[in-house]
């Protein structure tokens, strides 16, 4: 797909994600926001989905569940629901659970919510893969601040161990979690080295919000002959593409009200 | 209409006010100390507040390390991750050990709303009352959660405390004597009792009240402290009713239903027990009312109950 065409997307998703949220009265705009040019990438450019129940399309684990409003914003403009059900989200009796369930939503590859589990199961998923000589490749998407969970680093050796060269495994590094920055809440740092340590092989990309330098990046890195697991460390902004939310903690988990939605709408619609 | 706060909030006051007469006391949190008020803390004693991450069962190691060198941590956050993801450390390195380590654990129940079902922890009394040393208290309101935050400092060994999100009914004044491992008795009535614990006594009280318009006459007894279980208060109380109820904002499966109707039975007390619970399924997103209204955990859920049971068979 060409890049303008992805950049409309992307701008679909980030006004869906604003709806979602401000009908909901609550969620999580900010790490929905600063992963939208990984996830529209992999939704709209890179991943091979016939249908969401194929069995050999290939999976996307939303390891940091908590930006569901991104996962079903993609979702939707798969057209794999109208539009309208976005603005049930949260609400009791809808498919759009707070935390992506597999169970209620088509397109939806695994339960998460828990952080530090999706990355797990997505190893499973790729081992499943592997031992069945299938095709699919598996995608999983960590925050930065998950990756303090011990059990993620159990399943990157995993990874590595069984040579898992079927899973990609992209790093939101926004340097935000919900007390404050990763680096002064507790340093992952550095991220980069820890992941070619535990045998990834690891590309960094210094603007995760520019879709072209990241398309370059994750096209190269899926071309490379590689005998294990990859890894993409993409230096994002949370709340990207918001000016009042860009690099706010505080807007980690907090709805706009509905004039603070009108504005993030009409800049993202300018920008 | 009474006051409400949330029992997090009297969390985070009363551990601050611990913080003052007790030196020892350190606390860690896992990335939710807006959430779980234990920031209310950090910002009069930033040196004794320690952010483990998001990394729960680290958090939980940790604080029984510094236990083991003589302080007392606190540690908190959201009930699903203090008790799930860390249980095997609460175990091992906690309880077996009999550390002094007091988890004070928020967001429990369906009271969270919004966030469904990975956030909405119902099994967490099941699994802390299931840990031998433990003591397990579920405070019913912000009044009682602050004598227990501070009463728990002076009980040797582990403790569990469980806090919710939403603002709640008060229901005790200042004057509530809070006593580790004894039920309160709130009210007496001769044709039903009704156990009740956290968020769920005010209920009942409302229930009461509305049976008691009915002719239906019900005692209401607040039992905060799971473990070690009052159970002559159970059995004084229970003795000679047309049936229990028991109320809880919890699964069916090993919390307040379980531990009543193991001591009503094996004292041979025949009286019917039924519960108002989550009855052995996941919470889902929605609001706390309409959550709450469609588990039955209402006023009028333990009414309809109430007169189940007192209506003659
Ligand atoms: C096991 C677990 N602990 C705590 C939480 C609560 N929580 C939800 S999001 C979050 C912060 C996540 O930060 P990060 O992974 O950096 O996500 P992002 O910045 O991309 O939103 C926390 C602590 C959780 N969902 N799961
Ligand atoms: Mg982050």
């Amino acid at each position: 797909m060409e890049i303008n065409e992805l950049k409309e997307i992307a701008k679909q998703i980030r006004i869906d994600i604003i709806n979602e949220v401000t009908s909901a009265a609550s969620g999580h705009p900010g790490g929905s926001l600063s992963s939208v040019e990984i996830a529209t990438l992999l939704y709209f450019d890179i991943m091979n989905i016939p249908a969401p129940d194929d069995p050999d399309r290939d999976r996307f684990v939303l390891s940091k569940g908590h930006a569901s409003p991104l996962l079903y914003a993609c979702l939707c403009e798969k057209g794999l629901f109208p539009r309208e059900e976005l603005l049930t989200f949260r609400k009791l009796g809808s498919h759009l659970q707070g935390h992506p369930d597999m169970n209620k939503v088509p397109g939806v590859d695994m339960t998460t919510g828990s952080l530090g589990l999706g990355i797990g199961t997505a190893v499973g998923m790729a081992l499943a893969g592997k031992y069945d000589g299938k095709k699919y490749r598996v995608f999983a998407l960590l925050g930065d601040g998950e990756m303090q969970e011990g059990s993620v680093w159990e399943a990157l050796m995993a990874a590595a161990h069984y040579k898992l060269s079927n899973l990609t495994v992209f790093v939101d590094n926004n340097n935000l979690q919900i007390d404050g920055r990763v680096s002064d809440v507790m340093s992952i740092y550095p991220i980069e080295d820890k992941l070619r340590a535990f045998g990834f092989e690891t590309v960094v990309v210094e603007d995760g919000n520019d879709i072209g330098a990241l398309r370059s990046a994750v096209t190269d890195l899926l071309s490379r002959e590689c005998p294990g697991p990859r890894a993409v460390v993409a230096r994002t902004t949370k709340g990207k593409g918001v000016s009042f939310m860009e690099d706010q903690a505080a807007w980690h988990g907090t709805a706009p009200s509905r004039e603070q939605a009108e504005e993030a709408i009409k800049e993202i619609m300018e920008g | 209409m009474a006051e409400m706060k949330a029992t997090r909030d009297a969390y985070g006051e009363a551990l601050t006010e611990l913080g003052r007469i007790n030196d020892k006391v350190v606390v860690f949190d896992a990335d939710l100390s807006g959430s779980t008020k234990t920031s209310v803390f950090k910002k009069e004693f930033p040196q004794r507040h320690f952010n483990a991450g998001i990394a729960e069962n680290n958090m939980t190691n940790m604080a029984a390390g510094m236990a083991a060198c003589g302080k007392i941590p606190f540690i908190s956050t959201f009930a699903v991750f203090g008790t799930g993801r860390n249980y095997d450390a609460l175990r091992s390195s906690v309880c077996y050990p009999k550390l002094n380590v007091k988890c004070v654990m928020s967001h429990a129940g369906l009271t969270v709303g919004e966030d469904g079902a990975t956030h909405e922890m119902l099994e967490d009394v099941a699994l802390m009352n299931a840990l031998p040393n433990m003591t397990v208290i579920v405070p019913a309101d912000a009044t009682e959660t602050r004598k227990a935050v501070l009463a728990c400092a002076d009980i040797p060994g582990p403790v569990y405390i469980r806090v919710g999100r939403a603002k709640t009914e008060i229901i005790y004044g200042d004057d509530y004597d809070f006593v580790p491992g004894k039920a309160h008795v709130i009210r007496h009535g001769s044709d039903i009792a009704i156990f009740a614990m956290g968020i769920m006594v005010a209920k009942a009280l409302q229930a009461a009240d509305i049976l008691k318009q009915e002719g239906i006459d019900c005692s209401v007894v607040n039992v905060s402290t799971i473990k070690p279980l009052d159970r002559e208060a159970i059995l004084a109380e229970a003795e000679g009713k047309k049936g229990v109820i028991t109320c809880e904002e919890h699964s069916v499966m090993g919390g307040l239903n379980s531990v009543v109707c193991q001591t009503l039975s094996s004292a041979g007390l025949g009286v019917r027990c039924v519960p108002v619970a989550v009855m052995d399924v996941f919470g889902e997103s929605g609001t706390a009312d309409e959550l709450l209204e469609k588990h039955g955990l209402t006023a009028d859920g333990i009414a309809v109950k109430a007169r189940e049971l007192y209506k003659p068979h």
